[in-house]
């Protein structure tokens, strides 16, 4: 036997590892391997400095940002704040949408398409156009609220104003997206229960409620995991509008992360923050998981 | 049923305006951008709002003259395209490996990196990278946009893999085609479709993508959406300029999008990962 028949012989025999060995290897290297090292520098002090070691603290960072870092906990409550805000606008406003997608008209496709735009629009880019419609002389937003004679806002400028204004951001992202997987859902129902409802003479509200929400509750519970994945971790666009302020107003943990590591080089602090995002982040994502079974069942 | 088709027109009446309210919603930043970007810094401060003007073209030929732009574009497009292809260099035979060999648990590792967040990567690797003077290289940065492309690019092709019929490669295998030949000769062009709507999103993710480029990135290799941002430092922000520049970074992305729009869903939905 040759040796490339012999060699290919092997590569056969281990087909599934030779296949998988370099994306596998790259798994290993740039994400295994710096969630390890994050989790180690979590528990060093060390500033970046090329002569001054790293130095052994232990859980000294987790204690300082668990128990005396106001800061932190700040930043825990607006990354929940905004996650929660911004979902029950998407769910709410996403259902609303898919429903009335779910039924033909003509134009329906180019409308899905034109849908899509907010979602995969570059978002460093989105959000400067978003700061200029919230700029409180010159935007549109006050232009329109004027229209409607309500009193102008400060948006982004006011510390109470401007997480919600951020997460107005969110919901123009991202309500497309939760209604395209809602109407996914919707036109793969059986029409049956429909039919039958219709028969016994229900209201479109009764049919809504008792028959079109519950068969979509499994669609709703993965969208809900989907969404809250990313929205837990928004970056771009609340970097881009207002960088976590102003005051911190808007520094939520990702952003605080990314300015004690990137901002004050304090890698140490930084990695304890990001190992408990990682966790908050996963903890969120198995209690979804687990409410999803608790209601189907 | 009488009263049912009397009220008809005027819940038809309602269902459109409510339609039409949202089509408006959607599009409206995009066509405020637009305005904007052909506006005088003078047409933009003025309110209310003029919708009909004389559109000024100088926004564009400012930013693309000055400032290095078309450097931003050319930087923006090679990563974008390099890591891409190096996505699909690793990540189209590891998504058949894992689709052949039913090898979910190696799938499922792939999906924890949609949930961790981005920087926890970058912080080891801005250290190695700095360390290794590698900070504001091509290489560094395609490698780290590669945690964005990879991952996306096996979870979207790992259904698509799983669909082609295992007669079809028994078939081939009986006639002596090795597994590797089978591979390249009939897996992959039967799926050029996925290859390619993979391949776009990745390339679009790669290209929107701000957190990686603004730490690795420098001079030499400042990617559009970083570039965006110097925008806002002067002190008297110059709108027209940074509507122009958004629309010139954006308008790409949007055509590939109208171009992909049937897969964009399941791919957002399946692996994207960011920040």
């Amino acid at each position: 036997m040759s040796w490339f028949n012999r060699s290919s012989r092997w590569i056969e025999r281990n087909l599934k590892w030779v296949f998988t060995a370099p994306a596998l290897l790259f798994i290993l290297l740039m994400m295994a391997f710096p969630i390890l090292y994050t989790g180690w520098i979590s528990l060093t002090e060390w500033s970046m400095s090329a002569v001054e070691p790293a130095t052994f603290i232990g859980l000294q960072n987790y204690v300082n940002l668990l128990a005396h870092d106001h800061r932190f906990w700040l930043s825990v409550w607006r990354t929940f704040e905004f996650t929660g805000l911004a979902l029950l606008g998407e769910t709410v406003l996403g259902l609303l949408l898919a429903v009335m997608l779910n039924r033909d008209f003509p134009g329906k496709n180019l409308l899905k398409t034109l849908f899509l735009l907010p979602m995969v629009a570059t978002p460093v880019a989105i959000g400067m156009v978003w700061l200029l419609m919230y700029e409180p002389t010159i935007g549109f937003m006050n232009h329109l609220l004027k229209v409607l004679h309500i009193p102008p806002q400060p948006w982004l400028a006011s510390e109470a104003g401007a997480l919600p204004s951020l997460v107005l951001v969110d919901i123009w992202q991202w309500t497309p997206m939760m209604a395209l997987i809602l109407l996914a859902g919707l036109v793969s129902m059986s029409s049956d229960p429909f039919e039958a409802a219709e028969v016994d003479g229900a209201t479109l509200w009764q049919v809504f409620w008792h028959v079109t929400l519950p068969m979509l509750r499994p669609t709703i519970g993965i969208a809900v995991i989907l969404r809250s994945i990313d929205a837990l971790k928004t970056f771009d666009i609340i970097y881009a509008m207002t960088q976590g302020g102003p005051n911190y107003a808007t520094e939520t943990l990702n952003l605080y992360g990314y300015n004690l590591g990137f901002g004050y080089f304090q890698m140490g602090a930084a990695s304890s923050l990001l190992m408990i995002f990682f966790a908050i982040v996963l903890g969120i994502v198995i209690f979804l998981n687990w409410a999803r079974r608790g209601v189907l069942s | 049923m009488n009263a049912r088709r009397r009220v008809r027109p005027l819940w038809n009446l309602l269902y459109f305006g409510l339609l039409a309210f949202f089509f408006v919603l959607f599009m409206f930043p995009f066509v405020w951008m637009l305005l904007s970007s052909f506006k005088t810094q003078v047409q933009i401060m003025h309110m209310p709002p003029d919708w009909i003007f004389t559109p000024t073209f100088k926004n564009y030929t400012d930013v693309l003259e000055g400032q290095d732009f078309i450097w931003y574009i050319i930087n923006s497009f090679t990563i974008a395209a390099g890591s891409t292809l190096a996505g699909l260099v690793l990540g189209l035979p590891a998504a058949y490996g894992i689709a052949r060999a039913k090898m979910h648990s190696l799938g499922f590792t792939i999906l924890v990196a949609r949930i961790v967040p981005g920087i926890t990567f970058l912080i080891p690797w801005f250290m190695l990278f700095s360390r290794m003077g590698m900070v504001d290289t091509l290489p560094a940065v395609i490698l780290s946009h590669m945690l964005v492309t990879m991952p996306f690019i096996v979870w979207v092709m790992i259904p698509f893999f799983e669909g082609i019929p295992g007669d079809l490669i028994e078939a081939a295998r009986v006639d002596g085609c090795t597994e590797q030949y089978a591979f390249v000769r009939i897996v992959l062009p039967i799926s050029g479709p996925g290859i390619i709507t993979g391949s776009i999103l990745a390339f679009v993710f790669s290209w929107n993508n701000f957190m990686f480029s603004a730490i690795l990135t420098g001079v030499h290799t400042k990617t559009l959406p970083v570039a965006i941002m110097t925008f806002l430092s002067y002190s008297e922000v110059n709108w027209g300029g940074l509507m122009a520049a958004a629309v010139l970074i954006t308008v790409p992305v949007l055509i590939l999008a109208m171009a992909t729009q049937k897969y964009i869903v399941r791919g957002l939905t399946a692996g994207a990962v960011k920040g």
